[in-house]
């Protein structure tokens, strides 16, 4: 038993020592949002926030998580429901194609923007270079991240 | 002409779920009880199964059920086996195993034994048309599903000879056309191009992998597959779980990803409904890894091929012969090969013309259709011999291509083999208005050596794919509290036009878009039969049905208002959300008209339908008959011609001779779409489109172990699609503008796949013009062959070697 503190919630759940973090908090918690694309570290569409901090949670051990404040894709709106600047850039800009990426660019962008307000192009690119998209939308998240900049 | 809702952005209704991560994904379905599926993959090329023992498997702590390949329907010839009994590359399912937890099911696989006899392999086409060259099947080394049965052909020692190791050997052919005086044509000629080719496979490589979840329920199978088309993808994944389309649910909300790889059903997806009926029902879930994904999935065909081009003085083409022999994989794979010989028919419309191609089996991933299937290798190889061509002539190469193109608007345009008509064509205009907004000329005087030693080149490209079909069935519902529910089987690949195509519906039946439903992404949402969405078709082809759907509800509207209010279906018009007469007096509102329609019955509320509608339409419109007004059609609209979506790209780069990097410095792409149907989406479609074209044309190739016939290249950082790092931060996209093809309701045809060839080819073409007009004839154009030309080092590879570095 672990106990992690996940979107602002004590989670205590039953997890083997070898499990990551990506696959309990999709097949554990319910937080399908947290998509596996290639579960090793390639793709970024697992990535999450620990202690604000962008990582891949398909190359992080769940135990490894314990005592950090874990934020997924669920987590970022607002508790009155309110999308995140992030998110609402994201639709105002029609960033997401097929999907299935787009949680894994909403935390980059959203890490990207607590560690750096305003980031220059440039700036957001490389911060979101970890996170494919096959559809090749990244001009359009771009843009997102730079409208949601200084909104965040 | 001025419409209310076509042509403006639009937020489509499933995109803040992708934002919040709410949207469900195959892998995403969870139910009480449900277990895991794993696969034990083939990890020969080529065997005959001698024996599977899965009696240690079967006593794993966990497992609950095992499949074999003698319990599901074998496949004839060249057919793609859910689990075979004969495996025909690395990776493919041979035994399935299902257990509580995911790790139980992998460790049950780890305890397979499976007796297996290595059968002779084949990774290359040539190889296996050498007179005692290895087949990919046991019943013949030529197959594809377009017309190629499965058949063995082989060429003679003297046809490789003749060749040589640096042409194309020419055989046989599987197919063949030809059309004008080719003869005569080269021997008018002012200059005659001669060049053997290689365009590599790649892998589609969808971010979501393809996995599936299913159960049955009271006789009927639930199936959560990933697939870009819905109501199109019940038929076959019907026939591949063997029971009849009313028995499936087909669940396709979102698909992570498909580029023609996942363009309807396909075996994998029926692998958990087949182990769920032998588990009376249980949930079963398959979550496909990233590796199984590459030797599951699908890939571009490859191609080995030969093009001979003669050129008139004004540098008009005279003849084109030509000859691919395409990489089909181990399956029927799809065919690319003949679309080459369309799309330079329709690009550069030749006097004459001759194509012959040869599809051959290899023990690689099957091969499906990828964006511009065909016509996109065709692009890449073509566009760098143009600059060539130009060069050797003395003309520039945006003139000869003008030469070349389909009149204004497509005039004299002619296509394919029967030189048969295309409903429009606007590349010339695409070419001209994109060379001035560009400033081609201004650039190109820019172009050549810098001081700091890099090289700044230009490039034009142009590529082509047939986009639009008709015939398929519209069906929309007005329900009693005045709602339009506009229900669509296309698929949602994530362009958006399952939703911009159900505007035209709303446009016909003058809707405020607040008041419109889509009812799509499942087969319990009543979807009418449409195509997939896939081939560019989806704008042209759905605009039509919806119109065709949005028409028939106008005209029963007005027959129910003149029923109700007196007069003819003449006297009334249709005027915010009410049949009102034409003279203002009097009118009731659309939720009034649905009321009458379910006390009518009959037509006008789907009791009775054509019988000319295609019967899965039928099956949905019973499910939603007598709940509103609705509106069903086939779409009979005339159409006379191919569709032709046609693109151009102008690009400027940076070549460091030195390291092989390629900077992209500018570029525009600028299409012929007709009437844009949502400008926010072709954006986001030429952006896209854009990045997967530079990875084609840069990166993105298989790489196969000949002495094994292993893969070596399963992952994303081995196969490298582009990211945010290798493309440029901004693409100026734009379209020809005021233009419409005059065969659709709404002037609107889809552009999706031939922009990733346009940013391809003139990516390659302004290499080439970097390096001297240096031909490599092999796509993709990777850093290292850089570098050799530069230094004047041979390339790693033999002219005609496939799927190697």
């Amino acid at each position: 038993m672990v106990s992690l503190s996940i979107n602002g919630r004590k989670r205590r759940v039953d997890v083997s020592p070898n499990e990551t973090l990506a696959h309990t908090l999709r097949y554990k918690l319910g937080l399908t949002g947290t998509k596996i694309g290639c579960n090793r570290g390639e793709c970024g569409a697992c990535t999450v926030l620990a202690d604000n901090t962008a990582i891949y949670s398909c190359s992080t051990l769940t135990h490894q998580a314990s005592g950090q404040e874990i934020t997924t894709v669920e987590g970022v709106a607002g508790k009155d429901g309110q999308l995140h600047p992030v998110q609402q850039a994201f639709i105002d800009e029609l960033a997401p194609q097929c999907g299935f990426c787009t949680p894994g660019q909403v935390m980059s962008a959203v890490g990207l923007l607590k560690k750096n307000p305003k980031p220059s192009r440039e700036q957001a690119a490389r911060a979101l270079s970890g996170n494919l998209c096959r559809c090749g939308a990244y001009e359009h998240y771009l843009n997102g991240v730079m409208r949601a900049a200084g909104r965040a | 002409m001025a419409y209310r809702l076509i042509g403006k952005n639009f937020t489509p209704p499933d995109i803040e779920s992708k934002v919040t991560g709410a949207a469900k994904y195959a892998e995403d379905f969870r139910t009480d009880g449900m277990v895991h599926l794993k696969i034990f993959a083939s990890p020969m090329p080529h065997a005959k199964i001698k024996s599977i023992d899965v009696s240690k498997a079967k006593a794993m702590p966990g497992v609950v059920g095992v499949l074999l390949p003698s319990e599901v329907k074998q496949p004839k010839d060249a057919g793609h086996a859910i689990l075979s009994n004969y495996p025909v590359y690395v990776g493919q399912p041979i035994v399935a195993v299902a257990a509580e937890t995911e790790q139980q099911a992998q460790d049950a696989v780890e305890k397979i034994r499976v007796d297996m006899e290595p059968l002779a392999f084949c990774t290359d086409p040539l190889e296996s048309l050498k007179p005692s060259g290895p087949d990919a099947n046991r019943s013949g080394n030529v197959a594809n599903r377009k017309g190629v049965k499965l058949q063995k052909i082989k060429w003679s020692g003297k046809d490789f000879a003749i060749a040589g190791e640096d042409k194309l050997p020419m055989g046989k052919a599987a197919t063949a056309w030809n059309y004008g005086d080719l003869e005569a044509g080269f021997k008018k000629a002012k200059l005659v191009v001669e060049e053997s080719f290689v365009s590599s496979a790649n892998a589609h490589h969808a971010m979501e992998p393809r996995s599936a979840a299913a159960y049955w329920a009271n006789g009927k199978c639930h199936v959560y597959g990933s697939t870009q088309s819905s109501s199109f993808a019940v038929p076959s994944l019907a026939k591949y779980i063997g029971i009849s389309p009313a028995k499936l649910n087909l669940v396709t909300e979102f698909c992570g990803g498909g580029f023609g790889g996942k363009a309807y059903s396909y075996p994998l997806m029926a692998l958990p409904a087949l182990m769920s009926k032998k588990l009376n029902g249980r949930p079963v879930m398959m979550r496909v890894s990233r590796g199984e994904e590459f030797l599951n999935g699908m890939a571009r065909a490859a191609f080995q091929g030969w093009v001979k081009i003669g050129f008139a003085e004004n540098g008009r083409i005279l003849a084109v012969d030509s000859y691919v022999v395409q990489d089909n994989g181990a399956t029927t794979g799809f065919w690319d090969y003949q679309n080459f010989g369309n799309a330079i028919s329709i690009v550069f419309q030749p006097e004459a013309m001759r194509f012959r191609g040869i599809p051959v089996l290899t023990n690689t991933p099957p091969k499906g259709a990828q964006r511009g299937p065909g016509e996109n290798q065709t692009a890449n190889i073509m566009e760098p011999i143009i600059e060539k061509a130009a060069k050797k002539l003395g003309m520039d190469s945006l003139a000869l291509r003008l030469a070349n193109v389909p009149g204004r608007g497509g005039k004299n345009a002619k296509i394919g083999a029967k030189q048969g008509p295309v409903t429009s064509a606007y590349l010339r205009e695409a070419l001209e208005s994109g060379a001035k907004k560009f400033d081609y000329e201004g650039r190109k005087k820019k172009a050549g050596k810098q001081a700091d030693g890099k090289i700044r080149a230009v490039g034009i490209g142009e590529a082509y794919h047939a986009a639009g079909y008709n015939g398929w069935d519209g069906m929309v519902r007005i329900t009693p509290d005045g709602k339009l529910h506009v229900h669509t089987g296309v698929g949602n690949l994530g362009t958006y036009s399952y939703a911009s195509t159900s505007r035209v519906a709303a446009e016909v039946l003058g809707y405020d878009w607040n008041n419109v439903v889509i009812e799509r992404g499942g087969s319990l949402k009543a979807m009418p039969f449409n195509i997939g969405q896939f081939g560019s078709n989806t704008s042209f082809t759905m605009t039509r049905t919806n119109y065709a759907a949005g028409m028939d509800a106008k005209n029963k509207l007005l027959e129910i208002g003149a029923m109700m209010m007196g007069g003819k279906s003449d006297d009334y018009e249709l005027k915010n959300e009410k049949v009102v007469s034409k003279t203002g007096s009097k009118s009731i509102n659309f939720a009034e008209a649905a009321k009458k329609a379910i006390e009518l019955g009959g037509k006008f509320s789907a009791k009775e339908v054509d019988k000319d509608l295609k019967g899965l339409t039928k099956m949905a419109a019973k499910m939603i008959a007598g709940t509103g007004l609705i509106g069903v059609a086939k779409d009979k609209l005339p159409k006379k011609g191919t569709v032709p979506a046609l693109s151009a790209a102008f690009i400027e780069i940076e070549l460091d001779p030195e390291t092989g990097r390629v900077d992209i410095l500018d570029h525009l792409l600028i299409s012929d779409v007709g009437q844009v149907l949502h400008p926010q989406g072709l954006e986001a479609q030429i952006r896209g489109g854009a990045v997967m074209g530079f990875g084609l044309a840069a990166t993105e190739r298989y790489i196969y172990d000949p002495a094994y016939g292993r893969p070596n290249a399963t992952g994303f950082y081995q196969a490298k699609p582009p990211s945010y790092l290798d493309v440029p931060l901004q693409t100026d996209a734009g379209w020809v503008e005021n233009v419409a093809d005059k065969q659709n309701p709404v002037g609107a045809k889809g552009v999706g796949e031939p922009i990733q060839g346009a940013a391809s080819s003139a990516y390659l073409a302004a290499v080439s013009n970097a390096l001297d007009g240096h031909l490599f004839n092999r796509v993709p154009v990777v850093a290292d062959m850089i570098v050799n030309v530069a230094a004047k080092m041979p390339q790693s590879n033999k002219p005609l070697q496939i799927n190697c570095q």
